[in-house]
């Protein structure tokens, strides 16, 4: 018998190996939880690496602005999974740098939230539901992409990857931001979502024509017009679909170069 | 990743809604620095409809800003460094369909600068396109990404010569290049699917056969890749799953691991090699449910087995009677990227599969530059070249030569914890010493436990080399009697001494000097395999020597540099030599010119101006017991399961 993989199986078994030997390779790791779409996948998908379990702390780095229905998703699921959640918060805005358009401002936050945590924690290693098919910058990164002592990414000088072997030793005080679901598309969260059942934020469906397809600060993403009300709608507006998944989220389009900025030092 | 979309239970197993069951291929861009690879790919996403709302306005702007004409290859080149320079650095992906599948296209670099990047990139790949620039024909990275893609295990390229509009869309241009790509290519083995005139940047050949190459009538590279086949499951080769950890989360024991190529079920009987451990499969685990059917190659699994044997991260479970070699030497056909030419008597980080081991190279040969039409052969393998090494490893994996199984027959190489190279295994307990036929050599009426039992280690060469003076005999003594105070069976051979009896045949010679290095290591060897460990003190000025005294020695060989500066050497000068030398009455002597060619890489250095003899001893027993030789205390052979 030739058991059949599908596509969903493919993205799952590959996911599942990412996280067993980001177990295996580090000492002390974080998911970073979100709450979004992907990085519910990425639980789901943790759970089933380790036969149940998330062996290794949610991290939420909290702007404090996300949207109400997110912090209620949070506060029920992290109960029901058995998550280890641990909640860091945010500097205030007036602490970073005023030269950054308002939005990349906003989100710079997040990376200096993301700096204290890694201080106060040392985690070797960061779980993160970044997709290529996002972003640019993002089709750019390595599975296992290592980042200096300050977090900075080193665009010009990554890492050789190649036949799932990672490079896995951070030098010490740097870590290493891992990425489970870097070869899924949008289309495939929503389509593993709804094989598995996954809980999702009601906000991604369509409310008075409206719905949000990527969730970030609820000062600085907006919902896209769309009729989708059910997960299968939302594969099928997908499927007709030339607007961009990020469209909503305006830190993305303040200059050309606004999110490789970011992500160099260390935005997600 | 063993994708192959067949066996869909239902629409909502697919990313694709539409109920219908489409490939999905990962292809590569390769080709020389801007002979055109980021073009092409924009262009293809144009030609086919893929790119969002926005995007074309957007590159419009992008290429304005810079004064730049219209380009295709911002798309992909997204780093501002990417576009000030007009190249591409890093691999990139990005998606789009044909009319019967779905493909990844990966971008990758041309610039020999970011050879590591391109190799990320197309070792993702099922297939690949091999760009040319038609005015500049064929250049060196063109061949290299030629050879890589063989060595990377991508066996379909289709070739486009791009920038036709270059040279007037000339049939007769295209055609010399289209005879020389094909018979180079060939000659790798990988015979071009098809070779497409073409320009990416006005989109002739891309998805149209354009007026202007009406003289062609082969496929347009849309039509070509829609040709290219996504990869082939591995189930139909014997099972290999790889161990990547042991879970114990519950009152469950899980071993972990994808399948890397077969299939199992509950009630297997297999085998955990290298131990070559038996067991039968009790349980396939899962969460939220576990999986009632077999599970094939691809999958990430967890299973039980029926009795509590000691399984760890590397080993290979395998069905009974199809197991993978276990072995500790391994022939390799490698590429290496690293700065620092990787060269005999290396020592490196070996990853094979989950299995982590230290090796050390031993021997090398065919390395050349794949880039060059006829490239000399060298002694080390230079970054962005190729080679063939003999690996000795310092503990037992099991592998499989690439052609038996392409997943277990690979390995990657770190240096300072960064992959620093890749390859295929060629095969394995390769580089044996071939007994010769007529010549029966007696065994020992002892096993070498029972020898190790009584001495507590195992034999060993321990070598070592450093400048006349710089303390080796010293060091060798103190060593030989520590050992033996400990109850051990240490042998000193050394250099001067040898040389009055059995080397006495032999003057200073650089041959006379390298035969007597062979018989040092010969009678070292025979020394070790019978339990002992052969302490030699030799100056062994030449890099090549030691490395054939490693070659002989094999896995028991550990080297010891007694790196003294020379000017401490000279000053302490025990045997007169150094004045002599000076003076002019001592020829052929090594320390005062620079004929001592220090070790690169060593099992340990030891510089003697700045440390006891004691400490020096100290040190070396430390590497002895790191390294596997002397039994430290705590070790019980007995709690070996
Ligand atoms: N005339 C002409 N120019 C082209 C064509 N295709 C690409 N170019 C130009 O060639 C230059 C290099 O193109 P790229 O697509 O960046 O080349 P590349 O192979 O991706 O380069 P690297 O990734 O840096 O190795 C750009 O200026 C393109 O506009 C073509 O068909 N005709
Ligand atoms: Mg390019």
């Amino acid at each position: 018998m030739q058991p059949g993989m599908d596509h969903l199986d493919a993205l799952e078994a590959q996911s599942i190996y990412i996280f067993r030997e980001a177990f295996a390779r580090l000492k002390k790791l974080a998911l970073l939880w979100s709450l979004g779409k992907d990085s519910n996948v990425m639980i789901w998908l943790a759970r089933k690496a380790f036969f149940g379990r998330v062996p290794f702390p949610a991290l939420h780095v909290d702007t404090e602005k996300k949207f109400p229905e997110m912090y209620a998703f949070r506060d029920h699921y992290s109960k029901e999974w058995g998550l280890d959640l641990k909640v860091d918060y945010c500097p205030p805005v007036e602490a970073i740098d005023p030269t950054l358009p308002p939005a990349a401002r906003s989100a710079a936050r997040k990376t200096e939230g993301l700096k204290l945590a890694l201080n106060k924690y040392g985690f070797d290693g960061l779980i993160a539901g970044i997709r290529r098919d996002e972003e640019a910058t993002r089709a750019k990164e390595r599975v296992f992409s290592p980042r200096g002592t300050e977090g900075g990414w080193d665009v010009r000088d990554q890492p050789p990857e190649f036949w799932d072997q990672f490079n896995a030793s951070p030098p010490p005080g740097a870590h290493l931001r891992i990425h489970p679901i870097l070869h899924w598309t949008e289309a495939d969260i929503w389509a593993y979502t709804k094989r598995e059942n996954i809980p999702i934020i009601p906000l991604y469906l369509a409310k008075d024509g409206k719905r949000y397809r990527s969730l970030g600060d609820a000062d600085i993403t907006f919902p896209v017009p769309s009729t989708a009300s059910s997960i299968d709608e939302i594969l099928v507006e997908l499927e007709g679909t030339k607007i961009p998944e990020r469209a909503g989220r305006a830190l993305d389009h303040e200059t050309e170069d606004a999110f490789e900025r970011l992500r160099v030092a260390g935005y997600l | 990743m063993n994708i192959i979309a067949s066996n869909l239970a239902s629409n909502a197993t697919l990313a694709t809604p539409n109920g219908t069951t489409r490939p999905q291929v990962r292809i590569v861009i390769v080709g020389h620095v801007d002979h055109g690879k980021s073009t092409l790919v924009g262009r293809l996403l144009h030609e086919t409809g893929s790119l969002p709302d926005g995007k074309l306005e957007m590159l419009k702007a992008v290429s304005a800003r810079r004064g730049m004409p219209f380009e295709w290859s911002f798309l992909l080149d997204a780093l501002q460094t990417e576009r000030d320079q007009g190249i591409t650095i890093d691999t990139t992906q990005i998606r789009f369909r044909t009319r019967s599948r779905d493909v990844v296209l990966i971008d990758a670099p041309g610039h020999a600068e970011f050879l590591r990047n391109m190799i990320t990139g197309a070792a993702q790949a099922d297939g690949a396109v091999l760009i040319i620039d038609a005015l500049e024909g064929v250049r060196d990275q063109t061949r290299r990404h030629g050879y890589l893609l063989h060595l990377l295990g991508v066996k379909q390229v289709a070739v486009v010569v791009n920038k036709m509009d270059r040279v007037d869309f000339s049939a007769e241009r295209f055609g010399v290049i289209r005879d020389e790509i094909t018979a180079h290519l060939t000659g790798l083995g990988l015979a071009p699917t098809a070779v497409i005139p073409i320009s990416a940047r006005d989109g002739d050949g891309v998805s149209e056969r354009t007026a202007k190459i009406d003289w062609y009538n082969g496929p347009t590279v849309v039509e070509a890749i829609d040709a290219l086949h996504p990869a082939r499951p591995l189930d139909e080769l014997a099972l290999r799953l790889p161990v990547q950890a042991i879970y114990k989360f519950d009152d469950r024991r899980i071993v972990a691991g994808r399948i890397e190529s077969g299939g199992l079920t509950a009630g297997d009987e297999i085998v955990i090699m290298p131990a070559g451990k038996i067991a039968r499969i009790r349980s396939v685990e899962g969460w939220p449910s576990s999986p009632a059917d077999a599970q094939g190659a691809g999958r990430s699994v967890g299973i039980t087995l029926d009795r509590e044997l000691f399984v760890e991260r590397g080993d290979v479970i395998a069905h009974v009677g199809s197991a993978p070699r276990d072995t500790r030497r391994i022939r390799a056909r490698i590429f290496w990227l690293h700065e620092q030419p990787l060269a005999a008597g290396a020592s490196i980080l070996l990853r094979l599969g989950n299995k982590e081991t230290r090796a050390v190279v031993v021997a090398i040969e065919k390395a050349v530059d794949p880039g060059e039409l006829s490239s000399a052969e060298t002694k080390a393998i230079a970054r962005n070249h190729v080679g063939e090494i003999d690996i000795s490893l310092s503990q037992p994996l099991a592998a499989d030569p690439y052609v038996d199984n392409p997943r277990t027959g690979r390995l990657v190489i770190e240096v300072n914890g960064r992959i620093a190279g890749g390859g295929l295994v060629l095969s394995v307990d390769a580089g044996q010493r071939a007994v010769p036929v007529d010549i029966v050599p007696v065994e020992s009426a002892l096993r070498p436990d029972e020898r190790s039992a009584r001495y507590r280690h195992n034999g060993a060469v321990v070598w070592l080399t450093g400048l006349p003076g710089s303390g080796k005999s010293t060091l060798a003594r103190a060593l030989e009697r520590k050992l033996f105070s400990d109850g051990g069976s240490p042998i000193l051979l050394d250099g001067d001494t040898l040389r009055a009896g059995l080397n006495g045949d032999l003057g200073f010679s650089p041959q006379d000097r390298t035969e007597n290095i062979r018989r040092l290591a010969e009678v070292a060897t025979h020394l070790a395999r019978n339990g002992h460990v052969a302490i030699v003190a030799a100056v062994s000025p030449l890099r090549e020597d030691r490395a054939a005294a490693r070659r002989i020695a094999d896995n028991v060989f550990r080297e010891v540099y007694v790196a003294t500066p020379a000017d401490v050497c000279e000053r302490r000068d025990p045997k007169g030599h150094y004045a002599k030398a000076r003076a002019g009455v001592l020829h052929g002597f090594t320390g005062i010119g620079n004929d001592y060619q220090p070790p690169e890489s060593v099992e340990l250095a030891i510089d003697t101006s700045s440390c006891t003899v004691s400490d020096a001893t100290d040190e070396i027993e430390r590497m002895l017991i790191r390294t596997g030789i002397l039994f430290d205390e705590v070790t019980d052979l007995a709690a070996n399961i």
